[in-house]
């Protein structure tokens, strides 16, 4: 299925909405991970808008591009976009880590759109790997699209994903890294130093695109760029911003794994209205 | 001498006669492939193998990938690394999916031999059997891991298939189904368990105690999840006692599984011959057996302990 893509202010419009979810979502939850959702907000919504091949009325479409959130503790921002596309309704944002709820605390398959969990870090880019593969064997023409984080790349399972996708030039696979550069305790360049990041994906045989992960025009340009690009394949380094959209999370380490007040959250509305 | 067969040589010709019906099978390995043999499949069907070289967990979590797609994906290295390098990816991304990843573990236990312990998975069984979703086929002999890669691939679902690296003897024995107990010999004073390639030193122990008047009932649990109940609650209600022997740790493996059957409803003395808090070491199969208490010469003097 086509879809019919949004001009960039609308595209910032959309980021602005799902931003809006994720703060809402989080705050009637009472604990998850903001910063790290709202930091790729832009990133994945420019993708279900414009770039993904797909069919929100047929999740199991077999020719559709897989999309999987291998930093799965960024799920409110999944399901919000995948509300907004109309995977489910949007009601369901409300029931976030709820007993019962079809959201979990970290991605399940039994969320309509989700395609394997994830949460235990590292292994969405393998996961995205096999995927790729299959789309080869079968000489399926979707391509295969992988968020993954910066602390994340301290797991050894995305290097060992990095070399395999490099040794199988497995040019369909896209990984979008969003280098919000915080992690849990701290930034990731105190706790453990990931640079130089360009040059590591470039040494294990990527393509590398860095951009500015809040520029709706690099963002649709780097995804543009990577579909052109034969034989190896392409991670966007995005450059981004912990809690971005709201100033009292932006850069603040705090905020990745703690919900808003609900003050907080009225305050961090009123600024995303 | 009955006829001794490699259960990994049978694995790779069955993936291999597999791959011909069915053209959905994908095999990786992880630079074991000529041990493993999935190697057999590779030459066949090269562009549906892949060699994940020495990188466990990222060959488990992109079977994963492959199963979403529709793939019946097998999995094979030794049993220590996939069990318990990859054991996170093996649950998160396989079992908690319910993939269709069909995880074949080779050189499974001490009868790996000279390697040491380091390469003997003494604790396989264990942690596949925490894990929700995994079924756990322990094949005795070569004709019966033909028997058990058809039905991990006819069955969609995640499985652990554990085989050994040694050759083993054929056994004479009823046909194989999935899920159901295998009963080698009647008897009726003890009930011997065992799985895997212990079930040879078993019939060896259950032929000597019958010599010596003793009637033990021989059950092969050759798929330990899902457990046949039903043979074991039987076999606690016509013999007096158990005795569980395989090439596993005493915990979490197949005593384990069949105390908590029993120790429920019909309770009933267990006797466990397997690993006791110990690595393994190098030596020759015969050697190893024998230093920790694996033999049909202990499973017997188990017996006999046991009814004195």
């Amino acid at each position: 299925m086509e879809n019919n893509p949004l001009s960039i202010q609308e595209l910032n419009d959309k980021a602005r909405q799902v931003r809006r979810l994720i703060i809402q979502m989080l705050a009637e939850a009472g604990s998850g991970h903001p910063g790290g959702s709202l930091s790729a907000a832009d990133l994945v919504t420019a993708l279900y808008f414009n770039v993904l091949r797909h069919d929100p009325r047929n999740p199991q479409w077999p020719d559709r591009d897989r999309f999987h959130m291998s930093k799965g503790h960024a799920c409110p921002l999944w399901y919000a976009v995948l509300a907004e596309r109309g995977y489910f309704e949007k009601k369901e944002l409300m029931t976030l880590r709820k007993f019962g709820s079809l959201l979990q605390g970290h991605p399940d398959r039994r969320t309509p759109g989700v395609e394997s969990a994830s949460g235990s870090l590292g292994q969405g880019l393998s996961v995205g790997l096999g995927m790729s593969l299959a789309a080869r064997m079968d000489k399926k023409s979707y391509r295969v699209y992988v968020l993954i984080g910066d602390g994340e790349s301290q797991e050894g399972n995305i290097w060992e994903a990095a070399m395999a996708a490099g040794h199988f030039a497995c040019d369909n696979i896209c990984a979008i890294l969003d280098y919000n550069g915080c992690q849990i305790d701290g930034r990731c360049e105190d706790v453990m130093g990931l640079e130089p990041l360009a040059a590591k994906w470039s040494a294990f045989g990527w393509h590398v695109i860095d951009i500015d992960g809040h520029s709706m025009q690099q963002i649709l340009s780097a995804y543009e760029q990577a579909k052109t690009v034969k034989g190896k394949p392409t991670i966007i380094i995005a450059r981004t911003v912990k809690g971005k959209g709201v100033s009292f999370m932006e850069g603040v380490v705090g905020f990745h794994g703690r919900a808003p007040t609900k003050e907080e959250a009225e305050k961090a509305l009123k600024e995303l209205a | 001498m009955s006829e001794q067969l490699f259960q990994r040589d049978i694995y790779g010709e069955t993936l291999v006669r597999l791959g011909k019906e069915n053209k959905n099978i994908v095999v990786l390995d992880a630079d074991l492939s000529s041990s493993t043999k999935t190697c057999l499949f590779a030459r066949e069907f090269p562009e549906r193998f892949f060699n994940f070289g020495v990188a466990e967990q990222n060959m488990m979590a992109t079977a994963a990938g492959l199963a979403s797609c529709g793939k019946t994906v097998f999995v094979s290295t030794f049993a220590v690394f996939a069990s318990g390098r990859a054991w996170d990816q093996v649950k998160n991304s396989i079992s908690y999916n319910n993939f269709d990843v069909k995880i074949v573990a080779t050189h499974a236990g001490l009868t790996v031999g000279p390697d040491g312990a380091s390469h003997q998975a003494l604790e396989d069984i264990a942690l596949m059997r925490v894990l929700p979703r995994m079924n756990i086929i322990v094949p005795c002999d070569g004709p019966q891991t033909a028997e058990a890669i058809s039905v991990a691939a006819s069955i969609s679902g995640p499985f652990y298939v554990r085989l050994g690296r040694s050759k083993v003897p054929t056994i004479e024995k009823p046909v194989f189904t999935f899920g159901k107990a295998q009963v080698l010999a009647e008897g009726s004073q003890v009930t011997i368990f065992t799985c895997g390639v212990l079930a040879n030193e078993a019939l060896l122990a259950v032929k000597n105690l019958s010599a010596k008047g003793i009637s033990a009932r021989l059950i092969n649990i050759h798929t330990i999840r899902p457990l046949d109940t039903e043979a074991i609650l039987k076999a606690a209600k016509e013999t007096k006692f158990f005795v569980v022997c395989e090439e596993h740790s005493v915990v979490g493996g197949l005593a384990s599984a069949i105390d908590e059957v029993v120790s429920r409803d019909t309770p009933v003395k267990v006797m466990r011959l397997g690993i006791r808090a110990r690595f393994g070491q190098s030596g020759d199969p015969a050697q190893l057996l024998k230093e920790y208490n694996l033999t049909s010469l202990d499973i017997e003097n188990t017996v006999l302990s046991g009814i004195s």
